[in-house]
């Protein structure tokens, strides 16, 4: 092993700041951060390639606890602003840190726009459905009915999905994980970096002072394998405690179904994280607690170049055909006189 | 009434070959002229006004170009909403202005007739498309009778030609359809313009060819067009005397022909060059800012990236990821855009990072008048931030000096840390000049200076970068992510000194406060100083910024050769002022401030200097007229 590649190795402390971190006791934040340090330790990036761009809001102080480069910026600009920064540097790692209320409300336009370019960036939305920073107003995840101090009779707009959302924008990397499943949020993680594109991962997490429990029925361990469903690419939707439930597809309709009295494996969905056309892992983002259990997994991965590779193509293309410009050549552009 | 209506039965099809009159037209030398071409919008007015330029400044004389249309890309055909005009002074002497009065007027409709002859000067030639004045064409554009008969142009040169059949002739032979062949009547006109102000056709016929070079028959149609109307002009002596323009004395060397927003782009470019840094041009198409984003997307062979933003706040949020990234980050925009994106603006101010941020003006407020050009912008970008906000602020005084600002704008930025906000206006923008082609090798260098080693220690062995540890001028260090060891945090909440934490400390609070407000003030003692036109004291100052230089200065002289002890000075640093500022106002007793505004430099002018300085204010869209300035001046001196 060569000395560069010791010294390129960095452990999950090598990631800390030393900052104190100021999130709630118990809020879910801690356990994103835990697992982005160990996730991005095993990447063999060094440290000074990583940067973290956030909004405003809980989560979006979580540059200040990562000792990379970070930026945390205004509410709802990051995805703005990481890409200005990768367009001009893609060789760096960028990473995109919002909430629910950062994301889809104030920044729901840039959010769209970055996933539609397909930028190399790595988007972590923490959804909490609640404002927590402001302490604890309705967010545009909220669920129908959701009573907050602005919304005392409970809220009356339709919840976002982000990940139809995200679909919408034609995303090639879409994943869902939760801030408790340590694991899977790790690997989620590494998922998203490993991939070559705009990789939007959503994940559920508490909010342990205003919206405490809110995705208990997929995070309590006597409810959670009756309430999730773990997406495996070319597996079928198989959930439930014993392994007995799954997805079907009913015309255009999912349907959950018991496994026996003559409906097989082969009956149910397969799941394809690599489809051309998303409208199945649309349908899957639709799959909503309590008439269905909600994925959690890789929904969509799909390979399509990046906004910045092929801007470069064409600056590589017109630099190979006419050369670098000169100044000379650029101030005599049109046509001059000589004034003797 | 004059009104010259030589015969037009003669077919204008064989063109013969300009520059050999049958009987020689005499010449009558003039120093300067002022023409306006003016018709429908879909009438390609732009378009030969913007040839007119060009062979003008070709032909060696100093020009000055106002632009006028409509904010409707084809408001409806005939009517005054829809008239759009280009305007071109002339001359073979220095000028600054695109003229106050017209010597010519061409007029393709009624509609343009009527919008534009009060600024025809007495006796003026009136050129008019005789075949666009039918009952239909006056009542769209509320003629009650028709001026070309009821007498109404007494007092005019009135040429009237039937150009829409003239030119329909001219094309006849290549079977165009009417629509297409009627296309071509700008050029018509335009010849005829060419040749009562003596101009060669060759530039324009060099633009065709290039231009339609894949559609031979619009290429050859446009041709014959132009020469047509030439060839009418000296067949049938429409005028008993053309006009001849004569080179300009200006300093020698190599020039071309530019505007505000491609002098912007071409200033940044260089700019970039001379930083050593790529450049980011971010931004969200805006009227009239949108041709610096054309100019510079053309531009990649020369380290130029464009992204254009999926909004405004987008467009300057990449600008400042650009910057924290190393690059050179530049968003351009027009006031309504500024609004958008004060609150990143302030996001840059406080993590001190270089970003040059173009503001096009135009009328406000509000969508306003986006095609109309206005000074009001200006308390905004001092003011227009949340918190105690300061940035720094340019303004070039002409479209050629656009290039130079530019490069400046960038300068400051990088130099100071700092975003720098660059007001130019709709009149800059798309009016044009000749332009002094600078050596590029004589462009100075914009030092750029990245952070590269600790500045501190933490004390446990590790080494701590302390982003906000500043030099003797206050500026902080640009530490680029990928930089080992200098990893760091910045970010909009207050910044504790030198480390750059988050700090809530209210004395922390109020140092960065001032700091902040004291880094922009020094950039004072690395800007030129005010210069003084005219008399070193006396009795009015006239103090401008910004693009109503070439009025100013026009009425200045004016009053000078006058024997009037009147000196002019242009602020084109706004924040900071120049260092002796206040020094050159105390040397008059009078200050005069005309802006295209209710009095925004007035104010700041009061409130630094506590000067009873007098404004000058005009709110029409418009820029000022000389006379209107030289009128004011008079005022204040006989007062």
């Amino acid at each position: 092993m060569s000395t560069m590649t010791v010294l390129n190795m960095l452990t999950p402390k090598d990631l800390a700041s030393d900052q104190e971190v100021r999130w709630c006791p118990g809020c879910g934040d801690y356990s994103i951060l835990a697992q982005m340090k160990k996730a991005l330790a095993g990447l063999g990036i060094p440290r000074e390639k990583f940067v973290f761009i956030s909004g405003i809001g809980c989560s979006s102080r979580f540059p200040y606890y990562m000792n990379t480069y970070g930026f945390h910026s205004i509410h709802g600009r990051a995805p703005a602003i990481a890409t200005g920064l990768k367009l001009v540097r893609p060789d760096l790692s960028v990473w995109v840190i919002t909430g629910d209320g950062d994301g889809l409300s104030i920044g729901g336009n840039h959010l769209i726009h970055a996933i539609r370019r397909n930028m190399d960036l790595k988007i972590i939305l923490f959804n909490n459905e609640i404002y927590g920073l402001t302490k604890g107003q309705y967010s545009p995840t909220s669920r129908l009915g959701t009573r907050t101090k602005s919304s005392p009779l409970g809220s009356i707009d339709t919840p976002l999905r982000p990940l139809s959302l995200a679909l919408g924008a034609d995303a090639t990397f879409v994943a869902r994980t939760l801030d408790v499943d340590i694991n899977h949020l790790t690997e989620t993680l590494k998922r998203a970096a490993a991939h070559k594109g705009t990789a939007f991962v959503e994940v559920y997490q508490n909010c342990k002072i205003f919206n405490d429990g809110v995705f208990e029925y997929a995070t309590d361990k006597s409810t959670k394998a009756d309430n999730v469903l773990y997406l495996q690419h070319g597996r079928p939707l198989v959930f439930g405690k014993d392994r007995n439930k799954g997805i079907r597809l009913n015309g255009l309709n999912p349907e959950v179904v018991e496994l026996g009295n003559g409906i097989a494996l082969d009956d149910l969905l397969v799941h394809d994280e690599k489809a051309e056309e998303p409208s199945l892992a649309y349908l899957l983002s639709r799959m909503v607690y309590p008439d269905f259990p909600e994925c959690i997994g890789v929904f969509r991965c799909v390979e399509r170049p990046t906004y910045e590779d092929v801007l470069n193509k064409q600056i590589d293309d017109v630099l190979a055909k006419r050369g670098a410009g000169k100044l000379e050549e650029l101030f005599a552009s049109d046509e001059t006189w000589v004034v003797e | 009434m004059t009104v010259l209506n030589p015969s037009t039965t003669r077919s204008t099809g064989e063109a013969p070959v300009p520059h050999q009159p049958r009987h020689p037209i005499p010449v009558e030398e003039i120093g300067e002229a002022t023409i306006r071409l003016a018709g429908d919008s879909g009438d390609g007015m732009q378009l030969a006004g913007t040839q007119f330029t060009h062979t003008s400044a070709l032909l060696g004389n100093d020009i000055s170009t106002l632009p006028d249309f409509p904010a409707e890309i084809r408001a409806p055909a005939g009517t005054l909403a829809g008239v759009s005009g280009f305007q071109i002074h002339f001359s073979s002497s220095d000028i600054h202005t695109p003229g106050d009065q017209l010597n010519t007027l061409v007029a393709m409709n009624p509609a343009a007739l009527k919008t534009n002859l009060k600024d025809l000067e007495p006796g003026g030639i009136l050129i008019v498309n005789s075949d666009a004045f039918g009952s239909g064409d006056l009542h769209k554009a509320g003629y009650a009778s028709n001026p070309l008969e009821d007498g109404s142009l007494r007092g005019y040169r009135v040429l009237a030609v039937p150009i829409t059949k003239l030119n329909r002739e001219a094309v006849a032979e290549l079977k165009l359809s009417t629509r297409e062949a009627d296309r071509c009547k700008n050029f018509f006109a335009l010849g005829l313009v060419y040749w009562l102000y003596e101009r060669s056709l060759e530039p324009t016929l060099r633009w065709i060819q290039s231009k339609f070079s894949k559609n031979p028959s619009v290429m050859e149609a446009n041709t014959r067009a132009l020469k047509a109307g030439y060839n009418y002009g000296e067949t049938t002596e429409a005028m008993p005397v053309h006009y001849r323009v004569s080179k300009a004395k200006i300093p020698p060397g190599r020039y071309r022909k530019i505007t505000g927003n491609e002098a912007l782009a071409l200033g940044l470019t260089a700019a970039s060059k001379q930083a050593g840094l790529p450049l980011l041009y971010a931004s969200y198409p805006i009227t009239p800012a949108s041709d610096i984003l054309h100019q510079l997307a053309e531009l990649k062979r020369y380290g130029v990236r464009t992204l254009q933003a999926e909004d405004e706040i987008a467009a300057v949020g990449a600008a400042i990821g650009a910057a924290f990234a190393g690059a050179l980050g530049v968003t351009g925009t027009s006031g309504p855009g500024i609004c958008l994106k004060s609150e990143a603006i302030g996001l840059a101010v406080m993590t001190e990072l270089p970003v040059v941020i173009i503001d096009v003006q135009r009328g406000g407020p509000s969508t306003g008048l986006p095609t109309k050009t206005e000074q009001a912008d200006l308390l905004q970008a001092m003011f227009g931030r949340n918190g105690e906000c300061p940035v720094c602020i340019v303004a070039p005084c002409s479209p050629a000096d656009c290039f130079h600002m530019a490069f400046e704008a960038v300068r400051l930025a990088i130099g100071f840390m700092t975003p720098v906000m660059l007001l130019s206006d709709g009149y800059l923008a798309n009016g044009a000049e000749p332009w002094l082609i600078p050596d590029p090798a004589k462009l100075p260098k914009i030092p750029v200076r990245f952070a590269q080693s600790h500045a501190g220690s933490n004390g446990n062995g590790t080494a701590a970068f302390h982003p906000y540890e500043r030099d003797a001028r206050l500026v902080r260090p640009w530490a680029v992510p990928g930089t080992p060891g200098l990893e760091h945090r910045i970010g909009g909440l207050e910044k504790e000194d030198i480390t750059g934490n988050v700090s809530y400390d209210p004395a922390n609070h109020e140092h960065m406060v001032h700091t902040r407000a004291q880094k922009i003030a020094n950039i004072a003692k690395e800007i030129p100083e005010l210069t003084v036109m005219g008399p070193s004291e006396g009795d009015v100052l006239v103090l401008g910024w910004g693009g109503t230089y070439g009025s100013i200065v026009t009425a200045c002289q004016r009053a000078q050769r006058k024997g009037w002890k009147v000196a002019q000075a242009h602020l084109r640093y706004l924040n900071p002022l120049p260092r002796n500022t206040g020094e050159v106002l105390k040397r008059y007793r009078k200050v005069l401030i005309p802006e295209l505004n209710g009095g925004q430099l007035r104010l700041l002018i009061r409130a630094a200097y506590l000067v009873d300085a007098v404004g000058l204010n005009k709110v029409q869209g418009k820029p000022f007229l000389v006379s209107e300035i030289e009128a004011k001046i008079e005022e204040l001196l006989r007062s």
